[in-house]
């Protein structure tokens, strides 16, 4: 599979301050990729590393098949909506969008197209000022998407939304993805990342710790491996998952008393606390 | 081009809704042309509010605008957004020096006209003006470059507005500040606009002004090496 992105053995310091120790990581192209890591972790760095706002001290990152230090041609094809982006506070929802159609050279009609597609249709007099938090976010989101990147990078898209707003951005986000761009996610929601992610990083002191697809991150650390039985007279039993165990669940499932079943694998709050010792937030 | 222009435009429609900025620009030339004809006195120099008010206007309405836009922008991350959309920091800077030239040739063009200046007396005095602006403009710049907040920005500005902006109008009260404010461009502005500069003095108070310009673009090439650059 093709790469969108490719980071080769980056570190960053700043001052005597390492902040990323090597890291090694490929982000298919047409895939969500999430980076998943506490505050302080480093998530924020290795997006400026990679959309070019700061140099690596050592490795090297190509994105969209060029080196980054082709910023240009690179931001052509990127859209990002970073967690500090900021919009034009006195100038209207259409004139905030306006002057990114004229620096793009794109015609003035993809404004209404993509305020549509957030779900800004009808606000394009409003001023941002008077935006509430999960308006400005879709309008940072249309700006993202106005040159339709092939890349889109998303620092913490949902921090401080309502889950309604939230639920609103993670289609906006799928839709980009049908529509073939890669998308690269840095979060700290885990419900998000097994959500949107087909692909996940977990990022802890420094360093990538885990990487792989979400579902298949916490099949490997099941270290249980059992099974969980609800019994409609409300008895719960957990078994070991053997061949056993199924002669058991079998006979409970004929004589009608299992309520559900549920596998005891942990979900990817539990996989990072295992790896790293602590929680995400 | 492109770039520069549709910053620009942004820019003006901005400044429009940007009280802060407006009324620099707005603020000085009204006070000259409401002083000029309400403020009659024996033995008072011709045309002294507008020059007063005009050297004041070079020294304060652009370095503001200026520092506020960029300091602004740098502080709300909109600045960000632009140079990740491959604007150029020079086309930037480009376009809001440029916007604010613009409206301060709006501001000279009303100082000379309550003067009543024409021909090559309106041609000095605009020289004279746009030298100034540059230098604002500039300085204004660094300002804004160097300063990673609004706060920081205003903290800075305040006290070179209030050298740049009040040393000519002291100087003419008391002889020490005159001597102190001959380094300072806005006062040689003064010395030419009103008058003051003709012949040898002339040639001097030009020869400050490209001495204060050659400084204010090292320390411009500096701050924008340092800030503009490292990232």
């Amino acid at each position: 599979m093709e790469n969108a992105v490719s980071i080769m053995g980056i570190s960053k310091s700043f001052q005597k301050k390492q902040v990323l120790k090597e890291i090694s990581l490929d982000i298919h192209k047409g895939e969500i990729f999430g980076l998943l890591g506490p505050s302080g972790a480093g998530k924020t760095t290795l997006i400026k590393l990679i959309t070019g706002q700061i140099k690596a001290d050592r490795g090297e990152i190509r994105v969209l098949g060029l080196p980054v230090s082709e910023r240009t041609k690179i931001y052509s094809q990127m859209g990002a909506m970073l967690d500090d982006s900021g919009i034009y506070e006195r100038l209207s929802c259409y004139d905030n969008l306006k002057l990114f159609t004229d620096i793009y050279g794109i015609n003035k009609s993809r404004i209404g197209e993509v305020l549509k597609q957030v779900g800004l249709s009808g606000e394009e007099r409003t001023i941002s000022a008077s935006l509430s938090k999960g308006m400005r976010q879709r309008l940072i989101f249309a700006r993202a998407i106005l040159q339709e990147p092939k890349l889109l990078f998303m620092d913490e898209p949902t921090s401080a939304l309502d889950p309604a707003m939230t639920a609103e951005i993670h289609g906006l986000i799928e839709e980009q993805k049908e529509k073939g761009a890669t998308i690269f996610l840095t979060t700290h929601n885990m419900e998000e990342a097994a959500k949107l992610c087909d692909y996940i990083g977990l990022i802890h002191q420094r360093k990538i710790v885990e990487y792989g697809v979400p579902d298949a991150l916490c099949r490997k650390y099941n270290e249980l491996n059992q099974i969980q039985i609800l019994f409609k007279n409300g008895e719960t039993v957990t078994l070991p998952n053997s061949p056993e165990s199924a002669e058991t669940i079998s006979a409970s499932f004929r004589k009608n008393e299992v309520e559900s079943i549920h596998s005891t694998e942990p979900d990817l709050e539990t996989v990072f606390m295992k790896l790293t010792g602590r929680s995400l937030i | 081009m492109r770039n520069v222009t549709a910053i620009l435009r942004k820019q003006w429609k901005d400044t429009l809704k940007n009280k802060n900025v407006l009324i620099q620009f707005v603020m000085f030339p009204a006070l000259a042309v409401l002083m000029t004809f309400a403020v009659k006195m024996p033995g008072m120099p011709e045309n002294y509010f507008v020059y007063m008010f005009a050297s004041m206007y070079i020294g304060m309405a652009p370095l503001i605008a200026v520092t506020e836009v960029l300091s602004e922008e740098k502080e709300k991350h909109t600045l960000k957004a632009l140079l990740m959309a491959n604007v150029r920091m020079p086309q930037y800077l480009a376009a809001v020096g440029g916007s604010v030239l613009l409206a301060c040739l709006v501001g000279t063009a009303c100082f000379g006209l309550t003067a009543s200046l024409s021909g090559a007396e309106f041609l000095k005095f605009s020289a004279a003006m746009m030298a100034g602006i540059i230098l604002s403009v500039l300085t204004g710049a660094i300002i804004g470059i160097a300063c990673k907040s609004q706060m920081s920005a205003t903290s800075l500005t305040v006290p070179v507005m209030m050298v740049l902006s009040f040393l000519p109008m002291l100087s003419t009260f008391n002889h020490t500040i005159k001597k102190f404010a001959t380094v300072f461009y806005s006062q040689q502005v003064y010395m030419i606009i009103s008058g003051g500069g003709e012949g040898n003095a002339a040639v001097k108070a030009w020869g400050i002004i490209a001495v204060n310009l050659c400084v204010l673009a090292a320390v411009f090439l500096y701050v924008y090496r340092r800030y503009c650059t490292e990232e």
